[in-house]
């Protein structure tokens, strides 16, 4: 360490802005700090972060999952029954998304979206006698988290529900997530209506099965270079994907007709995915999923591994503090509102798909996608910024994903806590609102951020694990 | 009233633009409800279900369909001319603006920005500096530590810290360095030369720094230490840093150590890593013996100004001879036989401690809020009694309120009370210049002084007001101007802090013989 005085003094100003402007009138280097109290004035977890601040212990860990989230390769390997598939699903399990969260606590899209899964699973014969079994308890409620899985909105994921297998092609891991029903009244809003059902049927009963034979022919479908040219095509593949949407379609499309479908399945088929701009999704947020996973575990590193809401808490997972979650009330969005809706009307925050920021897409990727930004009546500028911002709350950037409006830099991506609580920067995110009564649907679509009372009482956790108290 | 509704054909917007759109007119005067959407089967559904919509339209999906119900034709129409002007006009509003990194919202964000940066300087609310001095050291910064209220317990952890990893930390409370000719914090603009002070004051380092400037030599660094450095708990961790610093620095060749007396057991450390050093040492520990400080290559100075003399003397390769103490000419003012009292008004801490020091020699009955020699504690911080010396800056004065030197109003109204008092027969003064300090402080003190001397003249009185100024020809006040002001006012203006309390001292203790004879 190079003494004070034998080199020359370059100031860094936190506090009084007079103390900068005489050191730069007197011909020094300094940088003001826009300052606030760190942890939202917590002295005490402002302490923990600066013990926390320059762990070499930290860093070394940062530094291995990190690796380990860039070294995934996700590779789209079929589709499968989720009670077959997924680890640790039982059969009287319902999945949700987000953070553990009971029944009764559930808001209304969730609500609705379990008794859909229940009619759709045959347990129940009407929505009065769903709701009697929800409450029964006889049900186990989970999180998709807990299965390696993630689901969009209220991310009801039930035994027989087809899902996607995205396949680590390094490691041999896998991530799950269902298939998406398209905009409008769908069981992720909490719609239960007989059209849902009976489109959730047939994605188990036709289309899954076409799209498995169609992914058996191609051998998978290897999902990095997809993503990368779709974020050049304007997506941030969480709120945006229809680039995504369309690649995916072009490179099943021929596998699809070479399957040898009934021509009115293959029709049908082709009909429902060219009508989804976010088919995609899914398939994006089980990427993301794959490769946090990678990075979740490892002992002492504060990067984030999952962001997910539930409808009424924010949660987050951390990589070096195991299964636990760490939870503030979810947030309302700041969006825009479909004809004949407002902010009165709109859930609270929901759904797995901040997998997808987590990951480095979506509201960290708004540079590439600057449309998104007019959610919030802003201009492809602020979505630059947006990007911009999120840099200085990660640990690098994507080497696989490119953002053209910051010249290709990489998308910024693994979070680490102890930055977001640093600069108080919450991780943005890019959303759709749903309706908050059950069936509606999605009625807008916004921005909103993940709080930072998560990333504060996870970086006391980690405090206490490193430092002991 | 129904809804109206516009199409317009074979237009393409992406849905985006056309919500935005959509909740514009929705807003404006006498709508009610404005949809602007591609004519799909979804979205004429949509509408359809928010009541905004009957019947068959004649639309294809390729087709634009702006809808609006409302309070009144006209209204509705107008929303529909105005959703047709912004999609001819397109989405974007205002000026376009080139995307821009965001100001540093942490110390490592400020790192990034500026990565050869070696010190952090934190002038934050108390109970959050500490953690942002840890991060900084953590970081491998420097930190000079401006704000106050940081816990001993949190001092003792910092300096800790900054010891394994080889860094200084100035402070906490440490209000005045200067490194390489770089002020920090409050301090004077003084020129570059061969002297190096390490201060547990910030006024201690200005007024040496000040006085060795004036003196026409310079000043190779000046580093703050914190008033707590010395004590037992922190065993002056920074001040034997800094003497270290000095000691390697090339462009130091003396070295200046200025404090109260620390403890025994720091002083003697202190004291041996000072002897140490190779360098000519000029101990000034205020209010300890010559034979409590002197050692090997360490001379002991008993007031701030005699520190600067002998740190000037020895720069320059002079011996140094103590003169008597010098005082201002003055011409006394006609002072009534009741007038007994000295009333110091400090801004400056260290000058209210050397004041009271200085006149606790000489005579008797001193009080102050910060006692030291004879001088009693003050039972009321408010209310003078005897001879009466305050450090305004302490923290009964300062809660809630600006430091005295920003602020001159709480000194103000106690000057002209203290004047009003017919037992008082002098009142003394400092003036601090520099960076930090107030722009204009004579203009400041001016009307207080005149209403000062009116307050006394009104009881039949006159009254000598006595001060110094404390600063450089270069600081942004211009010591000269200031100085100027202040005589007009009236003010006798000593050189240092030490002269202004010892003519402050002689004009009572002369009075007194007068009054008596």
């Amino acid at each position: 360490m190079p003494k004070l005085l034998e080199t020359s003094l370059g100031v860094i100003n936190v506090g009084l802005a007079q103390f900068a402007q005489t050191v730069t009138a007197a011909g020094g280097a300094a940088t003001q700090v826009d300052w606030q109290p760190p942890a939202l004035g917590d002295r005490a977890a402002g302490m923990a972060l600066a013990r926390l601040t320059g762990d070499a212990r930290i860093e070394q860990a940062n530094a291995r999952a990190f690796a380990a989230f860039l070294g995934a390769v996700p590779v789209l390997r079929g589709i499968g029954a989720a009670g077959d598939t997924l680890p640790g699903m039982g059969e009287r399990m319902i999945l949700h998304a987000g953070p553990p969260i009971e029944w009764p606590r559930m808001c209304g899209p969730m609500q609705g979206a379990i008794v859909g899964a229940i009619l759709y699973e045959g347990w129940a014969n009407d929505a009065d006698e769903a709701r009697a079994l929800a409450a029964s308890g006889e049900l186990a409620f989970e999180p998709c988290h807990h299965h390696a899985a993630v689901g969009p909105m209220a991310g009801a994921i039930s035994p027989s529900m087809p899902v996607w297998i995205v396949e680590d092609a390094a490691r041999g891991a896998r991530a799950f997530s269902n298939i998406n029903e398209g905009l409008g009244k769908a069981l992720r809003f909490g719609a239960y209506g007989p059209e849902v059902l009976q489109r959730l049927k047939w994605i188990e009963c036709s289309l899954a099965p076409a799209l498995g034979t169609a992914l058996g022919l191609l051998g998978g479908l290897e999902l990095k270079p997809l993503v990368a040219q779709a974020l050049i095509m304007g997506d941030e593949v969480h709120n945006r994907n229809a680039a995504a949407s369309a690649l995916l379609l072009r490179r099943l499309a021929p596998a699809l007709a070479r399957a040898r479908l009934p021509h009115e399945e293959l029709a049908q088929a082709l009909e429902f995915m060219a009508g989804n701009e976010h088919f995609f999704l899914n398939i994006s947020m089980a990427l993301c999923k794959l490769a946090l996973d990678a990075a979740h575990g490892v002992a002492g590193s504060s990067m984030v591994s999952a962001m997910s809401r539930n409808g009424v808490e924010f949660g987050i997972r951390v990589s070096g503090l195991g299964d636990r979650w760490f939870n503030a009330p979810a947030a309302a969005i700041d969006g825009l509102y479909f004809a004949g809706y407002g902010a009165n009307d709109a859930a609270r925050d929901l759904g797995d798909s901040s997998i997808t920021e987590t990951a480095g897409f979506g509201g960290f990727s708004m540079a590439a996608a600057p449309g998104i930004v007019k959610f919030v009546g802003g201009t492809p500028e602020d979505a630059t910024a947006n990007s911009l911002r999120m840099r200085h709350i990660t640990l690098g950037e994507s080497d696989s994903f490119q953002l053209p409006a910051l010249d290709f830099r990489g998308a910024p991506c693994g979070i680490d806590l102890r930055l977001v609580v640093d600069a108080s920067i919450e991780p943005v995110i890019n959303t759709g609102i749903a309706h908050r009564e059950a069936g509606i649907g999605q009625i807008g679509a916004g921005l909103t951020r993940a709080p930072l009372a998560c990333f504060i009482q996870a970086l006391c956790a980690l405090d206490d694990e490193l430092n002991g108290r | 009233m129904p809804a109206l509704l516009r199409i317009v054909h074979n237009t393409y917007r992406d849905s985006v633009s056309l919500m935005q759109l959509s909740a514009r007119i929705a807003g404006l005067a006498g709508v009610q409800q404005a949809s602007v959407v591609m004519a799909t089967e979804g979205n004429l559904a949509l509408l359809r279900e928010a009541g905004l919509l009957e019947g068959v339209v004649e639309a294809s999906p390729s087709d634009l369909l702006a809808v609006a119900q409302g309070d009144s034709e006209d209204a509705v129409r107008a929303a529909l001319d105005e959703a047709e002007r912004g999609l001819a006009g397109g989405a974007s509003a205002g000026p376009r603006r080139a995307p821009r990194e965001s100001a540093p919202r942490s110390i490592r964000m400020a790192l990034e920005a500026q990565p050869d940066a070696n010190l952090a300087l934190i002038s934050t609310p108390g109970e959050y500096a500490a953690a942002e001095a840890l991060k900084a050291l953590r970081l491998g910064l420097n930190v000079m530590l401006f704000s106050d209220n940081v816990s001993l317990a949190d001092e003792v952890l910092l300096k800790r810290e900054a010891e394994a990893r080889g860094l200084l930390v100035m402070g906490p409370d440490c209000g005045t360095s200067i490194i390489a000719g770089v002020p920090l914090g409050f301090a004077n603009a003084v020129r570059r030369g061969p002297i190096g002070v390490v201060g547990a004051s910030g006024t201690g380092l200005q007024q040496v720094t000040s006085l060795v400037d004036q003196a026409g030599v310079g000043v190779s660094h000046a580093l703050g230490t914190g008033g707590r450095d010395l004590k037992a708990d922190v065993g002056g961790a920074t001040m034997l840093r800094a003497i270290d610093e000095l000691a390697a620095d090339a462009g130091t060749r003396v070295i200046v150590l200025v404090s109260k007396p620390p403890a025994r057991a720091v002083a003697e450390k202190v004291l041996a890593r000072a002897s140490a050093s190779g360098k000519p040492v000029i101990a000034c520990f205020l209010g300890a013996t010559a034979a409590e400080v002197e050692r090997g290559g360490v001379r002991a100075a008993a007031t701030l100004e005699q520190a600067a003399a002998m740190a000037v003397a020895a720069a320059r390769g002079e011996p140094y001879t103590a003169d008597a103490p010098r005082l201002p000419h003055f011409t006394g003012p006609r002072l009534a036989p009741g007038q007994r009292y000295v009333r110091g008004l400090y801004s400056g801490g260290t000058f209210c401690y050397e004041a009271t020091l200085l006149l606790s020699q000489t005579l008797e009955d001193v009080h102050s809020n910060t006692p030291v020699g004879g001088a009693a504690a003050l039972a009321d911080v408010w209310q003078s009694r005897g001879h009466t010396l305050v450090d305004l800056g302490g923290d009964e004065f300062t809660r809630g309120r600006p430091h005295p030197m920003i602020d001159h109003r709480l000194r103000n109204e106690r000057l002209v009370r203290e004047a009003a008092d017919a037992a008082v027969a002098v009142i003394l003064l400092d003036v601090v210049l520099g960076y930090g300090a107030h722009s204009d402080p004579a203009a400041e003190m001016l009307p207080a002084l005149r209403a000062a001397r009116a307050a006394a003249q009104r009881g039949g009185r006159e009254i000598a007001l006595v001060g110094f100024v404390c600063g450089t020809e270069r600081d942004p006040q211009d010591f000269a101007r200031q100085s100027a002001a202040l005589a007009e006012a009236g003010v006798i203006l000593a050189a240092s802090n030490a002269q202004a309390a010892r003519t402050a001292a002689t004009i009572a203790l002369r009075h007194a013989e007068t009054a008596r004879n």
